[in-house]
């Protein structure tokens, strides 16, 4: 391909000319269709007018469940668009043989595996994941909302920004060309003159600050705010395990940013903190960036596991086994997920003494996994299992995240990582992981917590379609990987020469089109679910007979949670009180005093959109301009002091007297 | 906000805001803090380089604690010890990735190929 000078820059736009625009007639062909999509959405919400309805019940509401609504909205719309990336590398993986160069160019793919990595951990799993954390732990622990309301609403702007210039990038320039972690030297200035990396950059830092705030809400939340009686130790897991991932957020995440900003003095000021000369070293990039990125492994599954324990009790009819267990399991992993960082990077040219010390660590921290596993399978034993759709995922999880974990201790152990290190081995490896483990953990959430959110079920024939397709397709598509990598296949190869390998890569393919058959069919369930509601209605709040406290207010729970604070006494506080019989108070409520919503955490993001763009593209005056914006915004936000009204006793009593209406139709 | 939300929460101890006489002490202690290790790389005061960096870098350790007692006010009874509690894990992390990188990066300097000709002379 013919390199095109990019040199251009002007005062006025910098380096934004005629040639960002998309080129390649696949990128403008999507381009034409996304913006006749936009345009089409655009004027739907105009004449149906519900816009304003928009902004003030959702974009600006400080409403936690609203919020965690919306990032799990955001996860899905990117989720797609990440998925769609992997159908175009398992399509140009499965023809590029015999001298065929496929449908991509080298420019075109290389783009297209690094913004399909950052797009799934980022800007689908972590959207994910803070979503189910915000929905749920305010509700699990008997809390009207997190402790720092404005700042969620900010921080999911924050998160949504990053997404935003990620997809911008599609249209506008061009994305890293680099991989998933902008490894240096090649995301160097020197080899990577363009915007792309700068489009990596600025995205992961704006997301990041989202990502970070709703750490520290979450922590203040979970620490500060549990209902009387809930103690540590009668904390329900999932918002254990939550508590363990934002503590890890917290801890990791700034490494990240300063990784990040070293990085970005070297692109953009000439230092040499990652440089090959003037004594900069590229491999602590690798080192520091693998402190935050182990962890991040773990931020990412912790609060499934929780998921998975909340799922199989309750499908199993049975307190958790070993609740204590799985706490400590959880710290263990917490502290040790801290302790591993090098078996990412074994083959970089350390002794035999860190690589041993490193491999043995990753070995330890499958033990507390381990156990997590045989909780839950002793939770299962002699329980009254029910097969619904969530408990159908959490065993698809045990069977795929096993084989998984133990494909990762083979990987831990340093020589035989020598020999499938960057292969399709690794590859296969943490999809099997991260879909096993997180995307098989996030529908178990969905199937399960859906009711809460929306008073009413999911379907399930259609949820069963999609597990049937989803499941076999995971199948599918990864085990070929496995033996291709054990074979010697590296990864991110756009061509290849021996003819004898396409079969694999065409059973992978086609376990990617089973894939897009599950995801089609879990939209097609979503939509009949929404469609044929007023027949899946749950009037109780309770359609699992579940056992903590979310379940003990209506589905959709009103937006103060609970009328009173409840009051816990044992670890499944929800059935415990069932089991004795609390009757739930309807009289004597009072004004409930909430927090108010405010449209500026979406200014304050709009603004640090505006300010990464300018930076990525070299505007400086619109740089300027935009950084003064959102300083002076934020010091202009300190001093509204319209943040909280009351919801009046009336209104109070009146949805109090219909949830007792709603109780009553439904016999309980 | 959070504490509107709950009225119930009377136990939590928000901690003290400290007083006139802790800030001085903390703003004299910081200042002498910092003054030492500029005069001691302004003046040449210790012949050795990383003497004089290894002082500094003690010194600023020294600096750390200094602002956690006088500004932030920590001590083991805030907020039910969970300000101890937050800080053991950061230093315990602080110590893992610190540690932890200088033992990679030595490893990984000490077995790299030489990457200039003046080390390839240096060569045993």
């Amino acid at each position: 391909m013919e390199v095109v000078d990019h040199s251009h820059w002007s005062p006025i736009l910098g380096r934004l000319w005629w040639d960002a625009m998309p080129q390649e007639p696949i990128v403008l062909a999507t381009f034409v269709v996304v913006a006749l999509g936009g345009a089409a959405l655009v004027a739907g919400l105009t004449y149906f007018k519900l816009w304003g309805y928009l902004w003030k019940e959702w974009f600006t509401s400080v409403d936690h469940k609203k919020i965690g609504i919306m990032y799990m909205i955001l996860g899905l719309v990117m989720f797609l668009r990440g998925f769609a990336d992997a159908v175009m590398m398992r399509i140009q993986q499965s023809i590029a043989f015999n001298g065929n160069e496929g449908y991509l160019n080298a420019h075109h793919y290389d783009q297209i595996f690094t913004a399909h990595g950052v797009i799934m951990i980022f800007f689908v799993a972590m959207p994910f994941v803070t979503g189910l954390m915000n929905y749920i732990v305010p509700l699990q622990i008997g809390a009207r909302d997190v402790s720092f309301p404005f700042l969620n609403n900010f921080s999911f702007w924050m998160t949504t920004a990053g997404a935003v210039l990620v997809m911008a990038s599609l249209f506008i320039g061009e994305f890293a060309q680099t991989g998933w972690l902008a490894y240096p030297p090649l995301s160097n200035l020197a080899y990577s003159p363009w915007v792309g990396v700068d489009y990596y950059i600025w995205a992961l830092q704006i997301a990041g600050v989202g990502t970070l705030l709703s750490g520290v809400n979450l922590i203040a939340t979970i620490v500060k705010m549990r209902a009387p009686g809930m103690t540590m130790m009668r904390m329900p897991i999932f918002t254990w395990t939550a508590l363990c991932t934002n503590i890890l957020i917290v801890a990791a995440f700034p490494v990240l940013t300063a990784v990040m900003t070293m990085l970005t003095v070297d692109r953009y000021l000439g230092f040499n903190f990652f440089t090959n000369d003037f004594g900069g070293s590229p491999m602590m990039y690798v080192n520091l960036i693998w402190i935050w990125g182990h962890p991040e492994v773990y931020i990412l599954i912790l609060p499934l596991f929780g998921v998975f324990s909340e799922v199989t009790s309750t499908f199993s009819g049975k307190r958790l086994f070993g609740y204590s267990s799985m706490v400590y399991a959880t710290l263990v992993i917490t502290i040790l997920s801290y302790l591993v960082w090098l078996h990412h990077f074994f083959t970089m040219g350390s002794g035999a003494s860190v690589n041993s010390f490193f491999g043995i660590t990753t070995m330890v921290i499958s033990i507390p996994t381990g156990a997590k596993l045989f909780n839950w399978l002793f939770t299962m034993y002699r329980g009254r299992i029910r097969f619904e759709l969530p408990m159908m995922w959490t065993v698809a999880f045990m069977l795929t995240f096993t084989i998984g974990g133990m494909t990762g201790v083979l990987l831990a152990v340093p020589p035989a990582d020598f020999v499938l290190h960057n292969s399709l081995f690794l590859i296969a490896h943490f999809h099997n992981v991260i879909i096993g483990g997180v995307l098989f953990g996030i529908f178990a959430a969905i199937n399960f917590w859906w009711p809460k959110a929306f008073g009413f079920k999911l379907n399930e024939f259609w949820g069963k379609v999609s597990f049937w397709l989803w499941v076999p397709g995971f199948w599918f598509a990864f085990m070929p990987l496995y033996i291709l990598g054990l074979m010697g296949v590296t990864r991110r190869m756009r061509t290849f020469d021996d003819p004898s390998l396409q079969i694999f890569f065409i059973i992978a393919a086609f376990g990617a089109l089973m894939i897009a058959g599950g995801i089609g069919a879990m939209l097609v369930q979503f939509a009949v679910s929404i469609w044929k509601r007023e027949e899946l209605k749950d009037e109780t709040g309770d359609p699992w007979n579940g056992r903590t406290l979310e379940w003990s207010t209506s589905s959709p729970p009103p937006e103060y949670n609970f009328a009173f604070t409840p009051i816990v006494h044992d670890i499944d506080a929800w059935e415990d009180m069932k089991r004795c019989g609390v009757e739930r108070p309807t009289a004597g409520f009072r004004p409930i005093h909430m927090p108010k919503g405010t449209g500026s955490g979406l200014i304050l993001a709009g603004l640090s959109t505006v300010l990464g763009f300018a930076m990525i593209w070299y505007i400086w005056w619109l740089a300027a301009v935009s950084f003064l914006g959102v300083i002076g915004f934020a010091i202009f936000h300190t001093f509204n002091y319209k943040r909280d009204y009351h919801i009046p006793v009336e209104t109070v009593e009146q949805t109090e007297a219909e949830r007792t209406r709603q109780l009553a139709a439904a016999g309980a | 906000m959070s504490e509107h939300v709950h009225p119930n929460h009377h136990g939590d101890d928000h901690g003290s805001h400290g007083s006139l006489r802790d800030y001085v002490i903390g703003f004299i202690l910081s200042v002498v803090l910092t003054a030492i290790p500029f005069w001691l790389v302004m003046t040449g005061a210790i012949a050795d380089k990383s003497t004089t960096a290894l002082v500094i870098m003690a010194f600023a350790a020294v600096q750390i604690v200094v602002h956690m007692i006088y500004f932030l006010h920590m001590n083991t009874k805030s907020e039910n010890g969970w300000t101890v509690m937050a800080l053991i894990f950061t230093i315990v992390i602080l110590v893992i990735t610190l540690s932890g990188s200088l033992w990679v990066m030595y490893h990984l300097n000490h077995n790299m190929m030489p990457m200039t000709s003046h080390e390839m002379g240096q060569l045993p």
